[in-house]
């Protein structure tokens, strides 16, 4: 029994009706959607926020994205989705303790534990459904408050038949996805490298890019291995965060102001947790997270369709499988054209123009709308040093990091 | 069960079993460690109990005082606005004693839980922790209580400078 306090939350909002010809453009049953991005808001982006706590670091996140989209949350929101791990927070049932700080008291909330991407995902479902005219998604990364971040990540292989063999940095993983990848796609080893130097080198005209650096291929390459082929200066670093979305219907987001910028598609997926079965060159979730977002999107040239696009970057070979998986590139081609300045913030498709994670740091479940901030911010012309000219289609995309096999892709306009 | 099956085959597994291997199990001890930025609003409260004082936050907008501080009201949503401070004497909202330790062994001692609501707050804002210097059976909802501190020398500014809240 739904008990709620506030009459509208009760509310069913009426959903517009489709024509026939219009649902039978999209024969697997996918009907096109438009939901509005009409706010964001974040805090933090630091290597260490000592001086708020979580929950503070949230409520000035979440009060920003609320003034921007012009909401009050105790009104006007009827869903709040929170995207959190409760091993990363150190807490049980860690979804108990987000409403205060997001406005969501004695509101329909619940916590995903996943990528950003997949909680705008299930505020969209949420919208479409009819029981949200207005949903909020808030994500967060407070890595410097958990002193063993590797114990966490080590947990997270198989606890019977993969955890105890190793007692090694899990990164051991991105190591023989790295190798494999370079073997099948005969990638060059430096291009990897190309892709550290080109992100932090965007991350220095980025007030978020905690870690920018202006570095050269043989600076990465030579910094320390973290479990070869991957170098230390090729694996992004945690940092401090929190990032709020607020999502309208269409109809209401025409109402709330005229920077929305809309969501037209999103798709996510997930491989099998036994390591030893996936493909290791290449990100099947990712190409058929990618492969939903586009048909949601009808996107049917991805390589000359966007404008810029935010991709996985968690490690150097990352951005390049990640490419590959989403057309942008074809098969074996990413290093290459990295390495020729085609995904320069000034190339032909500016890749993590943003610095990525790589050059901006790491965001744990957070990563997601990171990458989505980042978009949202050149669509709406609002990138500063960054300002990608005239973008007016981006591309996001995400993975949950070691040990997952789970990726999603969002479509973004404006 | 059901209907249609009303036993099921098998045996109890025994302890000597399990001691002879027979049954496969993994055991790992997971350590994970944290170190929580307390942040504004509880680093204050905190700071203020070695002190030997209870502070709380008040909303001019709702006029409430909340204890334990925060930097936000959940109900306007806005930052709240004065630091005050309350009292260390309160009122028993509601108690339980628990007979039952975190290994599920029985307590020779049961411990005394209890929301105290603080004088000087808003209605319904109080502190849960523990009573003592009474006994089980004289603890009553609506009781009058007072914080009993450990010694100046002894806090060191966690929630724990209170030992417990006796009747008065
Ligand atoms: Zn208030």
């Amino acid at each position: 029994m739904w008990n709620a306090t506030n009459s509208d939350a009760v509310t069913i909002f009426p959903r517009k009706s489709y024509s026939k010809q219009f649902i039978a453009d999209f024969p697997d049953g996918f009907l096109p959607f438009q939901i509005g991005i009409v706010g964001v808001g974040y805090a933090g982006f630091d290597s260490m926020t000592p001086g708020l706590s979580t929950r503070e670091l949230m409520f000035e996140a979440a009060t920003r994205a609320y003034e921007d989209a012009g909401v009050d949350p105790r009104k006007d929101v009827q869903s709040f989705v929170c995207c959190t791990e409760d091993f990363w927070e150190g807490i049980s049932i860690t979804d108990e303790y987000m409403p205060d700080q997001l406005g969501a008291v004695l509101r329909p909330l619940c916590t995903i534990s996943s990528d950003g991407i997949i909680g705008l995902a299930t505020a969209c479902m949420h919208i479409m459904s009819g029981i949200a005219d207005v949903a909020v998604v808030e994500s967060h990364s407070k890595i410097s408050d958990v002193v063993n971040p590797d114990e966490i990540a080590s947990f997270g292989y198989d606890p019977i038949y993969t955890h105890h063999h190793f007692d090694a940095d899990p990164r051991f993983l991105a190591g023989m996805e790295m190798a494999r990848y370079l073997k099948e796609t005969g990638t060059k080893r430096e291009y990897c490298a190309q892709v550290a130097v080109k992100n932090k080198k965007n991350a220095l005209s980025n007030s978020r890019g905690v870690h920018g650096a202006d570095i050269d291929k043989g600076i990465v390459m030579n910094s320390q291995i973290a479990a070869s082929p991957l170098t230390e200066l090729e694996s992004s670093k945690g940092i401090d965060a929190s990032i709020v979305f607020v999502l309208a219907s269409a109809q209401k987001a025409r109402k709330l102001g005229d920077q929305t910028v809309w969501i037209k598609g999103i798709g996510w997926s997930s491989d099998t947790p036994v390591v030893e079965d996936r493909d290791f060159a290449r990100s099947e979730y990712v190409e058929q997270a990618a492969g939903r977002a586009y048909k949601m999107a009808n996107v049917k040239s991805p390589a000359s369709y966007f404008d810029l696009a935010e991709v996985d970057d968690t490690y150097s070979y990352k951005e390049l499988q990640s490419l590959e998986a989403m057309k942008l590139a074809s098969k074996g081609k990413a290093g290459k054209m990295v390495d020729t300045g085609s995904f320069d913030a000034d190339g032909r498709l500016p890749v993590n123009a943003s610095g990525g994670s790589l050059g901006v740091g790491h965001l744990l479940e957070a990563t997601g709308l990171h990458r989505t901030l980042e978009a949202v911010m050149q669509l709406r012309g609002q990138a500063g040093r960054l300002q990608v000219p005239r973008a007016k289609k981006a591309l996001v995309q995400s993975w949950r990091g070691i040990p997952t096999a789970t990726g999603a892709v969002a479509v973004l306009g404006n | 069960m059901s209907q249609k099956i009303t036993s099921y085959q098998g045996r109890e597994i025994t302890p000597d079993e399990v001691k002879e291997g027979k049954y496969l199990d993994i055991v790992y001890k997971f350590e994970p460690k944290y170190s929580w930025a307390a942040g504004v609003a509880i680093s204050r409260f905190l700071t203020e109990l070695k002190d030997g004082k209870i502070v709380a936050r008040k909303c001019y907008k709702c006029e409430r005082i909340l204890v334990p501080p925060r930097m936000y009201c959940e109900q306007c949503y806005r930052p709240t606005d004065e630091w005050v401070q309350v009292k260390d004497t309160g009122t028993v909202n509601t108690f339980s004693i628990s007979h039952v330790g975190t290994d599920a062994r029985r307590l020779k001692t049961p411990i005394l839980v209890a929301v105290v609501d603080i004088d000087g707050a808003s209605p319904g804002m109080g502190i849960l922790h523990n009573l003592g210097e009474v006994e089980r059976s004289k603890i009553s909802v609506g009781m009058k209580v007072q914080a009993v501190w450990k010694g100046s020398e002894e806090r060191q500014g966690a929630i724990t400078d209170i030992r417990y809240f006796k009747p008065i």
